[in-house]
């Protein structure tokens, strides 16, 4: 594909110099300057693609539609760092419209769905031009009050054409929301789907950690939800990477 | 299969030929947990043949002082004896949840293998364990990221009491004296497993005045791994 730019180099200066006669016999120097626009050859943008597949190994813990970033700059979550907004409306609520087009972001693509206990989702996504882009993953386990799982910044240059990794991620707590596993604070099936999601207080240690666990009804938090069937461990999710474009 | 830049195996070529056992390190200590403190943390460099702990045999004394209280004079002194290369107590005092701490550290040759512990706050006898890691002799970044034992010289009852090893309780310096609940009536008698363990974690309990346990059941409870140890070879 062509396309106009106005590149320096594209410039073409051209002075032309009119001799023009006068009467009165002086000769006057016209200096016209002409600003041509030339086509100057772009390469053709190179797309790099990656399927990402995402296991779910937990018990009873859907995990939310996963939002999957590409970016160059900055981290999507770091223990011991504090939880963006947009990474705090993921880990309470499951909703990951925010991390869709967190700042940072050059490319994002969403799971289309939660991700069910035992099930998997394979999610592709391309950027063009950019061959060492960080991948970072991240999802609610949303039978929890802010617990979610996920990758940060993850250099995909390491990745040559054709050839996969596979991680297995820890579960992280955001650190913005108590764990209470009350009723009411749980947005996922444990609660009836009916317990509240993200909001914007934050009453929990204030840094990202790595998850403690749940507790449970079953372990002796009587004010819990959620049951023994909610428990996990790590790792929580399993990440395969493939470089496919 | 993951790509090398041809730079960096030329680098890897050119060091592999000049391997050398000293070394100048940088050893960092991350608390990974939500809500556990890590008394002063003892990162030694010694030599393959020694080790501080072992998992299913019986913690020494030095080790005991450690897990049960926090003490590092016993390790060191095992550490000297041994010509260890030490570095004590980077963070200056506890290691607060998800903060870090770091140094440098020169080793002697001979001294291949890098051993790092520190008691968990709020138990018993649980602490971090990195337990005779190689150290590559390629310059380099490495992560490891370490697991919470039980030193099984303590009785897990998750109450107040003291920090001496041999008698009962955990110790509760502060910050935690605010944090720690009181008045629990204890949770566990003694380990049935007296060697050095994984931990199986605390129990816990929602109360700050009663119950089974002074620890918090939300909050002071983990999950492997606990700490993440970066070394960088220079």
């Amino acid at each position: 594909m062509y396309q106009l730019k106005k590149l320096p180099l594209a410039t073409l200066v051209s002075s032309i110099l009119l001799l023009t006669a006068c009467g009165d016999d002086k000769i006057v120097e016209v200096i016209k300057e002409v600003e041509v626009e030339v086509p100057a050859p772009v390469p053709t943008p190179v797309n790099f693609s990656y399927e990402i597949t995402v296991t779910n190994l937990t018990n009873s813990q859907p995990l939310s539609p996963v939002a999957v970033i590409l970016h160059k700059q900055s981290h999507v979550f770091s223990v011991g760092g504090i939880a963006s907004l947009e990474l705090e409306q993921m880990a309470e609520g499951g909703d990951n419209s925010g991390l869709m087009n967190w700042g940072f972001g050059l490319a994002s693509r969403s799971g289309a769905a939660p991700i069910g206990p035992g099930a998997s989702e394979t999610i592709m996504i391309t950027i063009e031009d950019v061959s060492d882009a960080n991948l970072s993953l991240a999802s609610m386990l949303v039978n929890t009050n802010d617990g979610f799982s996920g990758l940060d910044a993850w250099n995909v240059s390491q990745l040559a054409l054709g050839d996969s990794w596979t991680t297995n991620a820890f579960t992280y707590d955001a650190g913005t929301e108590a764990n209470t596993e009350a009723a009411g604070t749980i947005p996922g099936p444990a609660d009836g789907s009916e317990g509240a999601g993200f909001n914007t207080d934050r009453d929990d240690s204030g840094f990202i950690s790595m998850h403690p666990g749940v507790v449970s009804s079953d372990d002796g938090l009587n004010t819990s939800i959620l049951t023994q069937a909610h428990k996990f461990d790590n790792p929580s999710m399993r990440i395969k990477v493939t470089r496919i474009e | 299969m993951i790509k090398l830049k041809p730079t960096y195996i030329a680098a890897l070529l050119a060091l592999s030929s000049t391997a050398s056992n000293a070394a100048e390190l940088n050893i960092e200590i991350q608390n990974l947990t939500h809500g556990i403190y890590f008394t002063p943390i003892a990162a030694v460099v010694h030599t393959p043949e020694t080790s501080l702990f072992e998992v299913g045999e019986a913690a020494s004394t030095e080790l005991q002082m450690m897990a049960e209280g926090g003490a590092l004079d016993g390790l060191s002194t095992i550490a000297t004896s041994i010509n260890a290369d030490v570095l004590a107590n980077p963070a200056g005092g506890l290691l607060a949840p998800s903060a870090k701490a770091a140094g440098a550290l020169s080793t002697a040759a001979g001294n291949t293998v890098l051993s790092v512990v520190a008691m968990m706050l709020p138990t018993n006898d649980g602490f971090i364990g990195l337990d005779n890691w190689t150290i590559p002799t390629e310059t380099g970044t490495y992560t490891i990221y370490l697991n919470a034992y039980d030193a099984g010289t303590e009785a897990n009852d998750e109450i107040r009491g003291s920090g001496v090893p041999g008698m009962p309780g955990m110790p509760v310096p502060p910050p935690l004296e605010t944090l720690v609940g009181q008045g629990g009536s204890g949770v566990a008698g003694a380990d049935t497993n007296a060697t050095v363990h994984i931990h199986r974690g605390s129990i816990g309990d929602n109360s700050m005045t009663d119950g089974n346990s002074d620890v918090s059941n939300t909050v002071q409870r983990w999950l492997n791994p606990v700490a993440k140890v970066t070394v960088t070879v220079n």
